[in-house]
């Protein structure tokens, strides 16, 4: 299958890891990526309350160009901050024809225009779990993420109602399911759709470090290893201000933050390096012994049961969605 | 032109006569219409009063009329009133058509003239109409004296022991192997807080000696075939694996059964029960039921541990299903709601969070035969909670659920509040967006509750999360919350949280619908024949609803509406006889080609095909007169009577104006 591929400026610098892997694991599940020609910045979280007519252009830009480069219709965003700038430019032009006029008459500064719905734009996350499917994932998993736990973050800029489609927008759930399809067992953590205090850290210091202290300290009192992202933004708060928010609060919380894309390379057998695994600034290598290195003898068989108070009373199985 | 035809414009008040100039439109029609006929036409304030009909039969009788036209409501409301008028008169009440004036007309514009315009020429397409109606007779078909109802929860129940009262048989099917329905799950109820049980178990006792009831517990109806008056329905015995003539109900093999499982059904899956169970104490009929997915005998071929204690002989493994065919005349249906899987709503942690529980497994926490005792404790199953949350419209009035209101839940969220406070001396929060309290008793039970110190918060909950951000939620469930009242946001620190789920229809209710030839709405629920004035009967004659399967409501409308479907029931089999409409379909053999086109899309299950001759046949006993099948013949094969062609393609000519002298228009 063939998408537009929009890697955005974050892939470029600190979320290269997230680029390294996305392309690696593309190749086996037979995915093309055909990068945009000559595209631009989204304008990130701050551009579209400070300019709107400016940002839509700035976002235009890239649907046009994105139509321009190979017409296919698709466009696949791995960041989340471009996936919902670029939805939203293109909402925002389909339900409003004087917006879109006014978009168009800058774009055409540059000889461009853009149709408003001629470019679908999809999440990576998205492709992965609907285009390819867990099936398909599960074939090619050769090293499976047994004995790994792992919180998923989802972050908030897929979980905004009217703009994405893919998964429920109170509770998300397609990370989970694909992270289980890996082996990982995924933890119970309430807080993958919050936000991970985007730019907050360098606004107002103390409540960054506390969203980022919350997020990390929830995902280590889950018992996670690490926590798994489908986010730039997320990843460089929760790991590049881990160090930060420790120092702050007194903590010494260690909980690695990868991409769901080195997760899925891991799991298909792929080389730590070639998936950018050691470019966290938290380590993840102590985590990632435990995948295959479980001494022999331990491996499989049941958990020991617990013996089971007789008191308790049973509860609901947690419902499993499709 | 040899008819003589009537014309009778009715103002409907100003209904009508606001957006048309009705004697405009009778003027005209007395006028233009002359050569089609028309010998009289008149315009009247009310033209369904007493006056009006008065009007109508003294014409048929002093003017000779052989036709009437009457332009006024809807078919559906005075169709009967103007036949009626007419049939007094002497005239079949068939020759009588009725257009309408408001809901197309008057209603649907603004512009006077237009409207008076379309008047004229919805009139005229009545009188062309008209021309074509032959006089017809009511077909009459005998009322088979039993009744079926289906579904043993308190509206079956009820209507069930009203029928038999009366003295005439009645077949009562429940798919649990005990009747009695969500209402024996419950310990006390809104707002008197009388016992469930104490109120019905007496009533299930007596459906089951009833010498008029016929239970047939554990059982499905699988096929519905015939039509009003004379239906022929095919049950599904499933096999209790437990001889009822030699059962005495002493429960011994429940005792001794070894093996447990977790009882989804009855006890909400908060509890468990043993593989041959009664799901209750009180069940009726007080035989038990071997659950053959579970029992150790039909998993592994050893075990019978209940044959080996039964003192009667009673178990037998052999037991195979039956299928039993019984004749009804007519059938009440009764099969009553599935909660609202709260699980569907993550962010509130039905199923993640231990101490979050649904409100039917709430009842069963807080009932005395229940899993505790009736003792209001944590899942950890002995912990007594200080604060108690319960969160109310869990899946009602959400768009991404179900938009309706589930009626009960807001009484329902005040009762427990009521049993934790009395129960547990914890302090009770409410969470809701309205309190809804409308019936008798049940705002003086929110006031009492008021005043008892229960606390509410009017928002809506946007979680319930263990995930603590201040040191008092440590170790606790919290609530996230919009307190809308003071227009904050609030996080509420408790220890168990009850979500009150709403309605749903039942999982199957649209298959049910289809085999009983009825329909559902868009929610699910059953449709019944008139929102107000019929909410008991269906589109289908002989088919009737009651209880929450017709929407949801609470144990007094549940009740009232068993005893009318009842009423109509027992109304219907003493006139031993029903008329039915002659408006009918019918396929004329020679030009049916056998392509069965029409066999599946009729509504009502009345077209049989014949494959020895490779024709359709329309039941006229079943046919409703739809037209559905006419439409759809390809060969144009079906007919109907009062939809004929003819009657059809005149209305039209007469619609468009053809049918005037060229001078007149």
């Amino acid at each position: 299958m063939k998408y537009g591929y929009f890697p955005g400026c974050s892939l470029e610098r600190n979320a290269a890891a997230y680029d390294k892997s996305a392309r690696a694991v593309a190749e086996p599940l037979g995915m093309e990526f055909v990068e945009v020609e000559d595209w631009n910045c989204c304008g990130a979280t701050e551009y579209i309350s400070l300019n709107l007519l400016a940002s839509y252009a700035l976002s235009a830009r890239n649907l046009a160009q994105a139509v321009r480069t190979d017409g296919l219709g698709e466009l696949v965003a791995p960041c989340s901050a471009c996936y919902l700038n670029l939805t939203k430019c293109d909402k925002s032009m389909r339900e409003s024809p004087s917006l879109a006029a006014k978009v168009n008459e800058a774009l055409a500064a540059g000889g461009l225009s853009y149709k408003p719905g001629s470019m679908r734009v999809r999440h990576l996350l998205d492709v992965i779990v609907n285009d390819i499917g867990f099936e398909a994932l599960r074939a090619k998993v050769t090293r499976p993420l047994t004995g790994l736990k792992v919180a998923p973050f989802y972050g908030c800029f897929v979980a905004r109602p009217g703009y994405v489609q893919f998964d429920d927008t109170e509770f998300p759930v397609t990370l989970d399911r694909l992270l289980q399809a890996l082996g990982a067992e995924v933890v119970d953590f309430p807080l993958k759709a919050q936000c991970c205090g985007g730019h907050m850290t360098q606004i107002s210091e103390g409540m960054g470090l506390e969203m980022i202290r919350r997020l990390v300290k929830t995902a280590d009192d889950r018992g996670a290893d690490l926590i798994v992202t489908i986010c730039p933004m997320c990843q460089l708060n929760l790991d590049a201000f881990q160090g930060a928010m420790n120092r702050h609060f007194g903590l010494n919380l260690h909980v690695p933050v990868l991409y769901f894309t080195q997760m899925m390379g891991l799991a298909f057998g792929l080389d730590q390096a070639a998936l950018g695994i050691g470019s966290e600034l938290v380590s993840s290598r102590a985590a990632l012994a435990a995948i295959g290195a479980t001494p022999e003898g331990e491996a499989g068989g049941p958990p020991k049961r617990v013996k089971k108070d007789d008191k308790a009373l049973p509860m609901p199985a947690p419902l499993m969605r499709a | 032109m040899t008819e003589k035809i009537g014309v009778y414009i009715c103002h409907c008040g100003s209904n009508i006569a606001g957006t048309v100039d009705c004697p405009e439109v009778s003027r005209w029609a007395a006028e233009a219409l002359k050569a089609r006929g028309v010998v009289v036409a008149r315009d009247y304030k009310f033209m369904c009063s007493s006056l009006g009909q008065e009007l109508i039969e003294k014409d048929i009788k002093e003017l000779g009329l052989t036709r009437v036209v009457v332009g006024a409501c809807s078919p559906h409301l005075h169709e009967p009133t103007f036949r009626g008028a007419c049939g007094r008169a002497g005239l079949n009440p068939y020759l009588c058509e009725m257009v309408s004036l408001r809901e197309q007309v008057s209603w649907v514009h603004t512009d006077k003239a237009a409207a008076t315009a379309k008047a004229k020429a919805v009139v005229s397409g009545g009188v062309e109409r008209v021309i074509h109606h032959e006089p017809l007779e009511s077909l009459r078909v005998p009322i088979h004296p039993a009744t079926l109802i289906v579904g043993g929860g308190i509206a079956g129940i009820q209507a069930a022991l009203e029928i038999a009262d009366s003295g005439t048989p009645v077949y009562l099917v429940e798919r649990e192997p005990s009747i009695g329905g969500h209402m024996a799950q419950f310990d006390k109820t809104f707002p008197t807080l009388d016992c469930s049980a104490c109120i019905l178990t007496p009533k299930m006792v007596t459906v089951g000696a009833h010498p008029n009831i016929t239970m047939l517990t554990y059982a499905e109806v699988t096929n519905v075939d015939g039509f009003v008056g004379n239906f022929a329905v095919t049950i599904r015995q499933k096999p209790r694996y437990v001889k009822a003539d030699l059962c005495n109900g002493c429960a011994v093999c429940e005792e001794k059964c070894p093996k447990k499982v977790v009882d989804e059904v009855f006890e909400a899956g908060l509890g468990y029960r043993k593989v041959i169970y009664r799901p209750f104490a009180q069940a009726v009929p007080k035989y038990p039921v071997i659950d053959r997915e579970n029992c150790t005998f039909f998993l592994k071929g050893t075990c019978k541990a209940c044959e080996k204690f039964c003192p009667t002989g009673a178990i037998d493994f052999e037991q195979k299903e039956e299928i039993i065919t019984i004749q009804v005349g007519n059938i009440i249906l009764a099969t009553g709601f599935d909660l609202f899987d709260a699980r569907r709503i993550p962010q509130f942690g039905l199923g993640r969070l231990p101490n979050v529980f649904s409100s039917l497994e709430f009842e069963r926490l807080c009932n005395a035969a229940g899993p505790t005792n009736g003792r209001v404790v944590m899942r950890d199953g002995v912990t007594t909670p200080r604060a108690v949350g319960i969160v109310h419209c869990v899946g009602s009035r959400d768009k991404h659920y179900n938009n309706y209101c589930s009626s009960i839940c807001c009484m329902q969220s005040l009762k427990f509040a009521h049993l934790v406070e009395e129960r547990t001396g914890a302090t009770v929060y409410n969470f809701y967006i309205d309190m809804r309290t409308p019936a008798k008793g049940y705002d003086e039970f929110y006031q009492r509750l008021l005043e008892e110190g229960v606390i509410f918060i009017r928002g809506r909950v946007a979680e319930v999360t263990d995930v603590p951000q201040r040191p008092e939620e440590e170790g606790r469930l919290v609530v996230q919350v919009e307190d809308t009242l003071i227009g904050q946001q609030r996080r509420i620190p408790l220890d168990m949280v009850i979500l009150s789920a709403g309605l749903e229809p039942r999982h199957d209710a649209k298959q049910v619908a289809k085999m009983f030839g009825i329909s559902c709405s868009a929610d699910g629920w059953y449709i019944e024949k008139h929102p107000k004035l019929d909410p008991i009967a269906t589109m289908t004659e002989g088919i009737y609803i009651a209880g929450v399967a017709q929407g949801p409501k609470d144990i007094p409308a549940s009740v009232a509406q068993g005893a009318a479907a009842a009423a109509r029931v027992m109304g219907r089999i003493q006139q031993k006889e029903i008329a039915l409409e002659p408006v009918r379909a019918s396929i004329d053999e020679t030009r049916c080609s056998g392509c069965r086109i029409c066999n599946n899309m009729c509504p009502f299950n009345a077209i049989l095909y014949h494959a020895d001759k490779a024709v359709s046949e329309v039941n006229p006993a079943l046919c409703q007169g739809c037209g559905t099948c006419v439409a759809a013949c390809p060969a144009g094969a079906i007919s109907g009577t009062v939809f004929s062609d003819q009657q059809v393609l005149s209305q039209l000519e007469g619609l468009l104006l053809r049918n005037l002298q060229p001078a007149t228009v």
